[in-house]
């Protein structure tokens, strides 16, 4: 379960504080999915960060059951390019200290369902921008995670590959019953991924909205008039933010 | 193989150039480099230059040892955390510049003149080329690989050991070829005085002795420990730095 109730944050830069997002409130339910989108600059990242712990709100609220057990995947993936695909997807669980058959074993099943069986000897500078996101999610995966947080995990990629992913992406947040938070700026991406969404408007950032969308990640949502209705709406909220999304 | 059949044709017009050089000097100064080889190998087996090139190799690898097992370590513990570097920059910056091989006659009052004021000068000019080497490299390290292994929850010991270290390995090992180099020239200082051993001292002797002949063995033999001690680097760099041979 995410709550965020009345979330204020700023950065500092100069001796002033330049306010990043305000009064943001909005829940997720356990194994539920979350998509956050707005303009470049919103603060979409930084709520993301939030979100995983790896920043505090100046006011307001941010509670997370199961943060301590969550995965993230970063933009242009955070891959480390000294490590073979398969230390990358291992690595948190060596950290954690597990034994290296556990280890072993894990990271071959995952390679596995991630359709990248073969390549654990790579490095990710050898794979294309689908197979090294891919090998992002399994490395989330791979500590088994209660939340996975993306950070624009798709954006790099072309239009077929990315829509591929999208579907394991969904794939996965019902398969392995987990909470999902996914920030974006293409509104397709983030009506067919995100149950509920939060639509946010800048500077600084604010929730212009709350979009409910049970169909989510359904197999077949994409070609449903209701999917194309949603995201006219979102497109509608959007107009006249920033630099607008993508469609 | 083509980048040996390189070396070795680098190698030939260097020779036919120093042959063409000494014929057309035609002075006792520039002995051509037959006579320097035959003189070269008559040393090498009697085994009175295999002598004088084993404890020259070990005073320029004591010597870069003991600089990289300080500025390493300190380099990147400067680079990686920031309250660290802005204390000691201020230090680095004042110190680097000083021309270390000028505080001989203090090291020779604090060490004697024996074996380690001869390794500790070139450790301490070799030192510094890697601390400020390895501490930019350090500075610069993506943020996203913080992030990425912050979220995988890593320790700060686990941080230095699979982010830090080897994001700066290539680096490093860049650092050290080029202390390679300065370290064989402070070789020949340190061993032009209180000694009667090492290439160094067969260089200055021959000098004194006006037998060009023996004095190119002694630069040859130099030159070569240089050449070897690049060409192990460069074996190291294959071994350590796989990824970025991959691409």
């Amino acid at each position: 379960m995410i709550t965020v109730d009345s979330a204020c944050l700023g950065f500092s830069h100069g001796g002033a504080t330049l306010p990043v997002l305000h009064d943001i409130s909005f829940a997720v339910a356990e194994c539920d999915s979350c998509a956050v989108i707005g303009p470049s600059g919103c603060g979409k990242t930084s709520l993301l960060f939030l979100l995983a712990g790896l920043l505090r709100p100046d006011r307001g609220v941010v509670e997370v059951v199961g943060q301590e057990q969550s995965g993230m995947i970063l933009q242009n993936y955070g891959l480390f390019p000294w490590k073979t695909v398969a230390e990358n997807v291992g690595l948190g669980l060596v950290l954690r200290g597990a034994a290296r058959k556990t280890v072993a074993a894990t990271v071959e099943r995952l390679l596995g369902e991630m359709g990248l069986s073969g390549f654990g000897g790579h490095f990710p500078g050898q794979l294309s921008g689908g197979m090294q996101q891919r090998v992002a999610m399994a490395r989330a995966l791979a500590v088994e995670p209660r939340i996975l947080f993306m950070d624009e995990p798709l954006s790099s990629l072309d239009a077929l590959t990315r829509e591929r992913l999208q579907n394991l992406i969904a794939e996965v947040w019902l398969g392995k019953r987990i909470t999902m938070v996914l920030v974006t700026h293409s509104i397709e991406e983030a009506v067919f991924l995100g149950r509920r969404i939060v639509v946010l408007g800048g500077r600084p950032g604010r929730v212009l909205r709350l979009v409910d969308n049970p169909e989510a990640g359904g197999s077949d949502y994409r070609d449903s008039d209701v999917f194309f209705h949603r995201c006219v709406l979102l497109r509608q909220i959007l107009k006249g933010e920033g630099d607008g999304p993508e469609t | 193989m083509g980048r040996k059949r390189d070396i070795a044709l680098a190698a030939v017009v260097l020779l036919v150039l120093w042959e063409v050089a000494a014929l057309a000097l035609g002075s006792m100064a520039l002995p051509q480099p037959w006579q320097v080889a035959v003189d070269t190998a008559r040393r090498l087996a009697d085994g009175s230059l295999l002598d004088d090139l084993a404890i020259s190799t070990l005073r320029a690898l004591a010597g870069i040892a003991l600089a990289l097992a300080t500025a390493v370590p300190l380099g990147l513990m400067v680079g990686a955390e920031e309250g660290l570097r802005r204390r000691l920059s201020p230090y680095i910056y004042l110190l680097y510049p000083v021309p270390h091989v000028v505080l001989l006659p203090l090291i020779i009052i604090l060490f004697g003149i024996g074996e380690f004021s001869k390794i500790f000068l070139i450790a301490l000019i070799v030192f510094f080329q890697i601390l400020v080497t390895t501490r930019d490299a350090a500075k610069n390290i993506h943020r996203n690989y913080y992030l990425a292994i912050e979220t995988l929850g890593a320790s700060r010991l686990q941080v230095y050991r699979h982010v830090i270290l080897p994001a700066t390995l290539p680096k490093i090992l860049t650092a050290m070829r080029i202390s390679i180099g300065t370290a064989v020239a402070i070789l020949f200082f340190v061993e032009s005085f209180a000694t009667t051993r090492g290439l160094g001292y067969i260089i200055m002797d021959s000098w004194g002795r006006a037998d060009y002949v023996a004095l190119y063995s002694g630069i040859s033999a130099m030159a070569a420990l240089g050449f070897c001690l690049y060409l192990l680097l460069d074996r190291l760099e294959r071994r350590l730095c796989l990824w970025t041979l991959s691409h």
